[in-house]
């Protein structure tokens, strides 16, 4: 197969599929058939894709009018990108299996596959396009189709999380697609390539003072940073379980996906590039604000997709912190804690959908008993919780290992305690977790048995992170090339 | 002349911030609206504003004379069409959040969060 059909595959047939699933819709039973299909023959080629890009080189085309690489619009298969696709394709199709037991008839006629299959299309373009006005036309497809599928019971109370959810969004994209003016006013070009070489060794200015502060606060805001986080418990938390998990996996680590790609990329903080100086000390509050407030705020929850949605963004604090310390070791680190978290967050969210399925509750204080009942439901469920906790030899802490070791090499010391702080704040709120909803008994009740392929769906994840935690140094290696890629991302125009 | 289109574009965009701020849901959409038509206006001036050229490369020439920047041009048309699509998506939000509560109030639309709802959820599942 060509390098160009491989390149716009991971792209291009979600979309099409969507728009297929759209004509399926009255045939649930079908259409949940053909996205999973979609989904598993995507993986396999974004596999390949994986495979092309280690192999060195990056591999890029442009889609329309034939302009050469730096003038049209391109995609390319830059390391964390075309890794990144892969992790995407892995967390849908869990999630794709879990669906199968918690989104039903109703839902797929309402048009759950065809939006699923879209925001993956949507996802997906944003870590292969090497282009910053088309990362900006993707960023607003997944919110359109994020949207869609928040409001898919068209419930009352999904109402005001969409209102919540569109506002926040638009005010963002709106703040990106400014700053995106601005570039091309000082540089000429949009191409990531191209603007990292036309910025690389020209002094700061006011221009890209400017535009640093839109593109940070835009993508701040989708990837949900302190103090921009707030949108996101509210609007995750109406919406069906299985979506919740998907946005917990994909969309924050898109907006810091872009927020790397524009930092350590196009600005270059990890190599002394243009404002280095001036944009670390910013990113080090950032980072550090976020995962001491949510990892605190998800102490006083007490619904699971709340306490769950805290701990999704308290964990962007810590990408965040790799990303501040600003060194390629640090990217490395923020990139590693990336992939792991993805699968994590995704894995959380799933199990909290299992918990209320066999309880009936949300809350944590009503639920219980699953250890009882559902043993292989929490031999599965404590392997994310456990890698949530940073303990080993789980995900969680090779990633923060590597986060905190940085903070000590650049002498970051109060973001290292803030990191440390947040880590025993998770630590507490992960026991109490487990404690309410798999240790402590269901008065008065028993819990449901769970269907299989909610079991299957979170297999699939737990066994990726514990992948992750044994082989850390496969990960790792993907990590360092991609760091390694993002700081020489001008050198390819 | 570029000064002053962009004074108009950050007036704009003060006045679309201020809406979005309101607690009337109508208000904001209507603010939000105006926010990417401030920002389009701002990319659109990043073009130049200097001749009413096309963009043609005259015969015989290797560089674009005096005209504006056709690709800015190009950029404000797509984000029109997209800022058009989600304004219509809110608006569809906002219609329903009214047809639901009777108030574009969003503290009462906020209230709908507050309601256990959790009987609606098993209902679906």
């Amino acid at each position: 197969m060509s390098d160009a059909l491989i390149l716009a595959a991971p792209v291009v047939i979600p979309l099409i599929a969507a728009a297929i699933a759209i004509l399926l819709r009255h045939r649930p039973r079908l259409s949940e058939g053909f996205a999973i299909a979609t989904i598993t023959l995507v993986l396999a080629l974004s596999g390949m894709l994986l495979a092309r890009a280690i192999d060195g080189g990056t591999l890029a085309i442009t889609v329309f009018g034939g302009w050469p690489v730096g003038f049209g619009v391109s995609f390319a298969a830059r390391m964390p990108g075309a890794m990144l696709v892969v992790v995407t394709m892995v967390i849908a199709l869990a999630v794709a299996i879990y669906g199968h037991a918690s989104i039903g008839a109703r839902r797929r006629r309402a048009g759950h596959d065809a939006l699923m299959l879209a925001m993956i299309g949507a996802v997906n373009g944003a870590f292969l396009t090497g282009d910053l006005f088309n990362l900006y036309v993707w960023f607003e497809l997944a919110l359109l189709s994020a949207l869609g599928l928040l409001m898919l019971d068209r419930r009352e109370r999904q109402v005001g999380a969409g209102v919540r959810y569109a506002a926040f969004g638009i005010v963002g994209a709106t703040a990106i697609l400014a700053g995106i003016g601005l570039f091309y006013g000082i540089a000429g070009t949009l191409d990531l390539g191209a603007l990292a070489a036309r910025l690389a060794g020209s002094p700061p200015t006011v221009a890209t003072a400017i535009a640093a502060a839109l593109f940070l606060g835009g993508f701040a805001l989708k990837a949900g940073l302190f103090p921009l986080h707030l949108w996101l418990p509210a609007s995750y938390a109406p919406a069906p379980v299985s979506v919740a998990a998907i946005f917990a996996g994909l969309l924050t680590k898109m907006g810091f996906y872009a927020l790397l790609a524009l930092m350590a990329g196009i600005f270059a903080v990890a190599s002394g590039g243009i404002g280095a100086a001036q944009l670390l000390p910013v990113l080090v509050m950032i980072a550090g604000a976020t995962m001491l407030v949510c990892s605190l705020a998800a102490l006083a929850q007490n619904d699971m997709r709340r306490l769950l949605a805290y701990h999704v963004v308290a964990q962007v604090g810590y990408m965040m912190a790799g990303l501040a310390t600003g060194t390629r070791e640090g990217v490395e680190a923020a990139v590693f804690y990336m992939i792991h978290s993805m699968v994590v967050q995704t894995n959380l969210f799933l199990g909290a959908g299992a918990i209320h399925r066999a309880t009936g509750s949300w809350d944590l204080s009503a639920t219980g008993g699953m250890l009882r009942r559902n043993p292989i439901f929490c031999c599965l469920f404590a392997i994310p919780m456990l890698s949530l906790a940073g303990i080993p030899p789980f995900s969680g802490f090779w990633g923060k290992i590597l986060v905190f070791r940085e903070a000590i090499d650049t002498a970051h010391y109060l973001l290292l305690a803030a990191g440390v702080v947040a880590a025993l704040l998770t630590i507490f709120s992960v026991a109490i977790f487990w404690s309410a909803a798999c240790w402590k008994e269901l008065r008065g009740r028993t819990p449901r048995q769970l269907p299989l392929s909610m079991l299957l769906g979170m297999g699939v994840l737990s066994t990726a992170t514990m992948v992750i935690g044994l082989m850390p140094g496969w990960i790792d290696a993907l990590a360092k090339l991609s760091a390694a890629a993002l700081a020489r991302m001008g050198m390819f125009a | 002349m570029t000064v002053f289109y962009a004074f108009c574009a950050s007036a704009i965009i003060a006045c679309a911030l201020h809406m979005t701020l309101s607690r009337n849901l109508l208000r904001m959409l209507l603010g939000l609206a105006l926010l990417s038509t401030g920002v389009n206006l701002a990319l659109f001036v990043g073009g130049g504003l200097a001749s009413r050229q096309p963009p043609i490369i005259e015969a015989g020439a290797k560089a674009l004379g005096v005209s504006s920047d056709p690709l800015v041009q190009a950029l404000v048309l797509t984000a029109i069409v997209i800022g058009f699509a989600l304004t219509l998506v809110l608006a569809a939000i906002v219609l329903r959040a009214w047809r639901a509560t009777g108030t574009l109030d969003a503290r009462d639309i906020d209230m709908l969060d507050q309601r256990d709802l959790d009987a609606v959820e098993r209902s679906v599942e």
